[in-house]
C-alpha cells in the first residue's frame, strides 16, 4: 500500500504550530516512515503550482494551521480543501481563531491606523496603505486582502477534526496521526483531545478545597507559587476547570496558570463567557464595591478569557457600531 | 428608520421572587411596557453568561436579570453568584462593544409588583435611548464548531 500523502500548512499564526511537529523529536521519524509529506512550505520547497498540479482528493491527510486573516490564506485554504481528503485544523488559531483573533477586537481601520501611519516606528510620508490592487507604470500590482475579521477555518472551509492546543502537544499530535493511520479516527468534527477538564490532570487537583473561594486575583509576577497546591486556590486566575484537557497540564507543571489554549469542552458554546462565569462565582465576596475591586485585577476580561477563541465566540468579536467607519 | 424603535428585552426571572412579582403585578392588572419576554429560570444563579450572550447575539436590545434580595434566595446563594458574574460581564460586554448599561441586574421580591413595573417601565425607556443593537450583521456567520445550537 503507498504511504498517505500528508500536507501541513500555515495561515495566520506564529509558526509555533511548525514548531510543534518538529517537537516530535525522534517521534518524527516515525511518522515520516509513515508518511509521505507532499507540501510543508516551511520546511520543503514544494510550491503552490505542485498542490494546483495535484489531482483532487489526491492529499490524505492536511494539517492546517493559523487563522484566516487574508484572502491569499483563505484561497491556499480552499485549495487544499480541494485537494485533500482530510483536513485538519491544527492548533488553536485555525480551530478557534487562537492569539490573532483578538483583532477582533478591534477593526480593520484601527489596524492599518496604526501600523502604517501612528506607530511611533513608522516613516510613512505619503500614507501609503497596503491596497488589493495597485497601478504602476509596469502593470498592474497585487497583494493578498486584509480582511475585515480574522475568522476560523471552519469559518472558511469545511473542517473535519480539531487538534487544540497553542501549539498542539507531541503526544495529541502522534495520536491524531496514529488514529489516522489505523483508521480509527472518531465521528466527523471531534476535537481529537480529551472531554475532561484539565483540572482532572492537574497534579494540584488533590489539594483544590472542597469550596474554592478566592478573595483576590494575583498576578504571576507578584507570588511564588506553591506548585504542589491548586495555583486557581493561590489566588492565581487559572482556567483549568473550564479548559478542555489533554495537554498534560504543562504549563501547570512550570507554575504557569492555565490561559485556556486547549479550549472548550464538548457542551460549551461560548469558552469566555463560561470562563468567566467560572472564574466570577469562586470569588468570595457578596459586596458589589469590594466585588469591583477584586476584578480590577483583571483589566482585560475579553482578552482573558477570549484569549484563543474570540472569532469562535458567539458575538466574533467587538460590535462595530455604525459611528466608528 | 421609520417606525419607532421598540427594544427586544429577554428577561430571566427567577422562579422564587421576580417571577412572582411579574404574577403580582399581572394579577394586581398593572400595566407596564411590553417589551420584555420574560424566561422563568429556577433561580438567578442558573442565568450563565452564556445565555446573556446568545440574548445580544440573536436579537435581544437588552436583557434583564430578576433575582431575590440578598440574602433571600431560595438557594442560598445563587443571587449572589449572580452578582459577582454579571459585575465582570458588564466590563467585558463593555469590550465587545455592547454598552454595560444594557445589561441589568434587579433584585425585585414576590411582593413588588410595583417595583417590577417600574423596572420594566424605566429599563424599557433605557433601552429605546440606547437604540437597536445589532450583533449578527457585524459578526461573521459563525458556523464554529464551538458555537452552534443554543446553549
Amino acid at each position: 500500500m503507498a504511504k498517505p500523502k500528508v500536507a501541513f500548512y500555515w495561515c495566520s499564526s506564529c509558526g509555533g504550530c511548525e514548531e510543534a511537529v518538529v517537537d516530535l523529536a525522534e517521534g518524527i521519524l516515525q511518522v515520516v516512515e509513515a508518511v509521505d509529506i507532499v507540501f510543508w512550505p516551511v520546511a520543503l520547497d514544494f510550491k503552490r503550482r505542485d498542490v494546483e498540479a495535484m489531482p483532487d482528493g489526491a492529499i490524505d491527510v492536511c494539517f492546517i494551521n493559523g487563522a484566516i486573516r487574508m484572502s491569499e490564506q483563505e484561497a491556499m485554504a480552499n485549495l487544499l480543501r480541494r485537494k485533500s481528503k482530510l483536513v485538519i485544523a491544527y492548533g488553536s488559531c485555525a480551530w478557534m481563531g487562537g492569539i490573532p483573533g483578538l483583532a477582533n477586537l478591534t477593526s480593520k481601520k484601527a489596524i492599518f491606523d496604526y501600523v502604517y501611519h501612528q506607530a511611533p516606528t513608522i516613516s510613512n510620508g505619503s500614507a501609503v496603505e497596503p491596497l488589493p490592487r495597485t497601478d504602476v507604470p509596469e502593470g498592474e500590482l497585487e497583494l493578498p486582502e486584509f480582511y475585515e475579521k480574522v475568522k476560523t477555518l471552519d469559518q472558511s472551509i469545511e473542517v473535519d477534526y480539531y487538534l487544540p492546543g497553542c501549539p498542539p502537544t507531541p503526544k495529541i499530535t502522534l495520536e491524531a496521526v496514529e488514529a489516522i493511520l489505523k483508521g480509527a479516527l472518531p465521528e466527523k468534527g471531534s476535537v481529537l483531545a480529551g472531554d475532561r477538564a484539565l483540572c482532572h490532570e492537574c497534579k494540584a487537583n488533590a489539594s483544590k478545597p472542597e469550596k474554592l473561594l478566592i478573595k483576590e486575583f494575583k498576578r504571576i509576577q507578584e507570588v511564588i507559587p506553591d506548585l504542589s497546591k491548586c495555583l486557581l486556590a493561590q489566588g492565581l486566575l487559572c482556567l483549568g476547570p473550564v479548559t478542555r484537557g489533554g495537554c498534560e497540564a504543562r504549563c501547570l507543571k512550570a507554575g504557569m496558570p492555565c490561559t485556556g489554549c486547549f479550549g472548550p469542552l464538548e457542551k460549551v458554546h461560548d469558552y469566555g463567557a463560561k470562563a468567566l462565569s467560572a472564574l466570577a462565582s469562586i470569588v468570595d465576596s457578596r459586596d458589589e464595591a469590594e466585588l469591583a475591586r477584586i476584578f480590577d485585577a483583571i483589566p482585560d476580561p475579553a482578552g482573558t478569557f477570549y484569549r484563543y477563541s474570540l472569532p469562535a465566540s458567539l458575538l466574533g468579536g467587538r460590535r462595530q457600531v455604525t459611528s466608528d467607519k | 428608520m421609520s417606525e419607532a424603535f421598540n427594544p427586544r428585552i429577554v428577561g430571566f426571572f427567577c422562579n422564587w421572587c421576580t417571577y412572582l412579582a411579574a404574577d403580582l403585578a399581572g394579577t394586581s392588572r398593572m400595566k407596564y411596557a411590553p417589551n420584555v419576554r420574560v424566561v422563568r429560570t429556577m433561580c438567578s444563579g442558573r442565568v450563565d453568561p452564556q445565555l446573556v450572550v446568545w440574548a445580544f447575539r440573536n436579537g435581544a436590545d437588552g436583557v434583564l436579570i430578576g433575582g431575590c434580595h440578598p440574602g433571600d434566595c431560595h438557594y442560598q446563594e445563587g443571587n449572589y453568584k449572580t452578582l459577582r458574574r454579571m459585575g465582570l460581564l458588564r466590563t467585558m460586554l463593555a469590550q465587545l462593544g455592547i454598552e454595560p448599561d444594557r445589561l441589568r441586574l434587579e433584585w425585585i421580591s414576590a411582593s413588588e409588583g410595583e417595583r417590577l413595573r417600574d423596572v420594566m417601565n424605566e429599563f424599557s425607556a433605557q433601552i429605546r435611548q440606547l437604540g437597536p443593537l445589532e450583533t449578527k450583521s457585524s459578526v461573521i456567520s459563525s458556523q464554529s464548531s464551538v458555537a452552534q445550537a443554543a446553549p
